[in-house]
């Protein structure tokens, strides 16, 4: 038994010298590629736990995998669960940052452990995709949507529907009408853009779950309603960029405030988000945007964190994550189907990142 | 450290010991009952903001509206007490069949593989059929949803039950949860079966009765009220099964006599809805999983009542 064991601890000993190693190599890299604005010095090791919105998830994760490659010291888990539980992850200090795809209730303010900051992370377009035979190209209105998803247009040749798209032959097809059934930010941003689009409409207010009229159907989440479309001939349903991409589904073109009806894409967003007030806790408005080329169902998303890091390690772990999702996470965005912030926003996102108080 | 425990156990500790055990034992006990409480307790008051504000309303409307602060439960309750209605028609007669089969029937050689797989199928994660019954069960019981709405179309009240054609329906809920409490209400009522006497059985054999006047005669009356508790354990779990359902109900909140349609259940919108819930809204899930437990409380009373009748009685003739 004895003789057996020395192998052993040398090998052990071996591969930690290699991991070490490997370490080292890691961070000297990331001396030399990072374009952050904060000295890399190594990092102490810490790790972040987060949850909250599914929405930016796989952006999240890509960041944060090619952040653990220039970081081997930092841990980062992002646990998904919704906006919803990151906020109330917060509150109870769960988590060390929450994403969320809303912002904070004025009534919420007072549940949490102290002042929080928002920084804006990436967005997305919300297409409205649609599955009907023969129609290889949609344009629609906002208050047509919002009288297709309130049941009161039932078939594709709607005369309102027509109105919209000039020349095209649309089929009788009845439509179908598909959104989530699960509680999602998603749902909250599009019922929000179609009651600031279509007022007079829209009756069915906005929120993480509204009261759908009874013949429609529900899928879980983006990948579910996708699904419902891609699976039944005349189906509509407000679906992500990434998962109606992934999909393979068609999507229409929205009709936004100048007028214009403008494609789903991450350039559409982009513009969208240029063109918003930028209130000075950096929260945002990017629905029904103004300018031309913004696409108008444009959904954003934050990072929550508190103001005051207890903790050294965590925070400075915190503070380096955030500046690298501003520096080069802002370039893998595209990768994952994710719009990057404006150069405007994302400058006032680096400031607020030195806002961050550390302990010393 | 054993061989000292043994030695006090040995010698004069045992008394000790004894009564040590029997408050260990009162205490699991009465733990049970201790948790039970403070789960109602804890979740009745997370739920008080949405009872205050709904009042009786809670249970009655069937208003379901979170961005506008309407919160009625009645859609979910009618969606779950349908579909575990369906689940127990289904699956009571193919359970009861199953047990008698495996008791009665079955040569000695099928019985071990029949309880075996019995077994499996009890053991598989519900969320596998919840994702088996949307991606491969709910698309093709679709087209045969739609065989027989066309049938039945037209004709009073069957025509409106049988109406419709989704795949993500009370119907589909129904099934899914029948094949998920089948294993239980077989296994149940195999036990309970097993405990009829001999000399019972020997007796209608000895009358010149066939198998199936023996079943009739001898086995079903002696069994009944044990398989009523196995019915109600089966309900039980129909009523408390989230996401296999949360998956293949629809999730659209609504009370409508067709069973092809999409409809919704309290254990799956808690599911669903909690992960973005805030507010009120969280408190009404909340308050959904307190009703949900009592109703499943009231249930399990009820089998437990006729569970324990039977004992006696089996207790009494044995």
């Amino acid at each position: 038994m004895r003789r057996t064991r020395i192998p052993v601890l040398a090998l052990t000993a071996f591969s930690m010298l290699g991991l070490l190693a490997a370490c080292g190599g890691g961070d000297d890299a990331s001396d030399s590629t990072s374009k952050g604005s904060t000295n890399d010095a190594k990092l102490a090791s810490a790790t972040l736990n987060a949850s909250g919105a599914t929405f930016p998830q796989p952006f999240y994760e890509q960041v944060i995998a090619s952040f653990a490659d220039k970081h081997s010291g930092v841990t980062i888990n992002y646990g998904g669960g919704g906006s919803g539980k990151g906020r109330t992850d917060l509150q109870t200090g769960v988590v060390d940052f929450a994403g969320s795809d809303g912002l904070v209730k004025a009534e919420d303010v007072a549940k949490y452990k102290g002042a929080f900051l928002y920084f804006p992370t990436v967005a997305a377009p919300i297409t409205v995709s649609y599955h009907v035979e023969g129609v290889d190209s949609l344009q629609l209105s906002p208050e047509t949507i919002a009288k297709i998803f309130q049941r009161e247009i039932k078939t594709w040749n709607d005369k309102a529907i027509a109105a919209d798209n000039p020349g095209a032959k649309l089929p009788a097809t009845a439509i179908v009408v598909a959104h989530r059934s699960d509680g999602s930010g998603t749902t909250e941003n599009f019922t929000k853009f179609l009651k600031a689009a279509a007022p007079t409409v829209w009756k069915l207010d906005a929120g993480s779950t509204v009261n759908w009229p009874a013949d429609t159907q529900a899928g879980n989440g983006n990948s579910g309603v996708a699904q419902i479309v891609k699976d039944s001939n005349g189906a509509i349903g407000y679906v992500d960029f990434s998962d109606a991409k992934a999909t393979g589904l068609r999507w229409a073109k929205v009709k936004n405030k100048a007028g214009k009806f403008v494609d789903a894409t991450l350039d559409g967003a982009s513009a969208a988000l240029a063109g918003v007030e930028i209130k000075p806790d950096l929260s945002y408005n990017p629905l029904w945007a103004e300018g031309d080329a913004a696409y108008p169902i444009t959904a954003p998303t934050w990072i929550l964190a508190y103001t005051n890091q207890g903790d050294k390690a965590k925070g400075e772990a915190l503070k380096a994550f955030l500046t690298y999702i501003y520096g080069d996470g802002q370039e893998l965005a595209a990768e994952v189907n994710y719009a990057k912030l404006p150069d405007t926003l994302k400058d006032k996102a680096v400031a607020q990142v030195d806002q961050l108080v550390i302990p010393g | 450290l054993i061989a000292v425990a043994q030695k006090s156990l040995l010698h004069g500790g045992a008394r000790r010991a004894d009564r040590l055990f029997s408050w260990l034992c009162l205490g699991s006990g009465l733990l049970v009952l201790v948790v039970l409480g403070l789960i109602l307790l804890s979740t009745g008051n997370e739920a008080m903001p949405a009872f205050r504000d709904e009042g009786v309303g809670f249970l009655t409307s069937k208003v379901w509206n979170p961005a506008a602060g309407q919160f009625g439960a009645l859609a979910f309750i009618y969606g779950t007490l349908v579909a575990s209605a369906i689940a127990l028609v289904i699956a009571v007669p193919i359970s009861f069949g199953l047990a008698l089969f495996i008791t009665e029937i079955a040569p000695k050689k099928l019985r071990t593989p029949v309880v075996y797989i019995m077994d499996l199928l009890a053991a598989v994660p519900s969320v596998v059929y919840g994702l088996w019954g949307i991606a491969v069960f709910g698309r093709e019981i679709a087209k045969v949803y739609d065989d027989v709405s066309r049938t039945f179309d037209g004709i009073p009240v069957l025509g409106n039950v049988l109406h419709g054609a989704n795949g993500r329906s009370f119907m589909t809920a129904g099934i899914i949860l029948a094949i998920m409490i089948t294993p239980i209400v077989t296994s149940i009522s195999r036990e309970v079966f097993a405990t009829v006497p001999r000399d019972q059985k020997e007796a209608a054999w000895g009358l010149g009765a066939t198998r199936f006047e023996m079943i009739r005669g001898a086995i079903l009356p002696y069994s009944r009220n044990g398989l009523v508790g196995a019915v109600m354990l089966g309900l039980g779990r129909a009523m408390g099964e989230t996401i296999a359902v949360a998956l293949v109900i629809g999730s659209v909140p609504s009370i409508r006599a067709s069973l092809f349609e999409s409809g919704d259940a309290m254990a799956a919108v808690v599911a669903n809805q909690f992960g973005e819930a805030t507010g009120t809204h969280r408190a009404a899930l909340i308050g959904l999983g307190v009703v949900l437990f009592v109703m499943t409380v009231i249930v399990n009373v009820l089998a437990r009542k006729v569970a324990g009748r039977t004992d006696r009685r089996l207790g009494g003739k044995a």
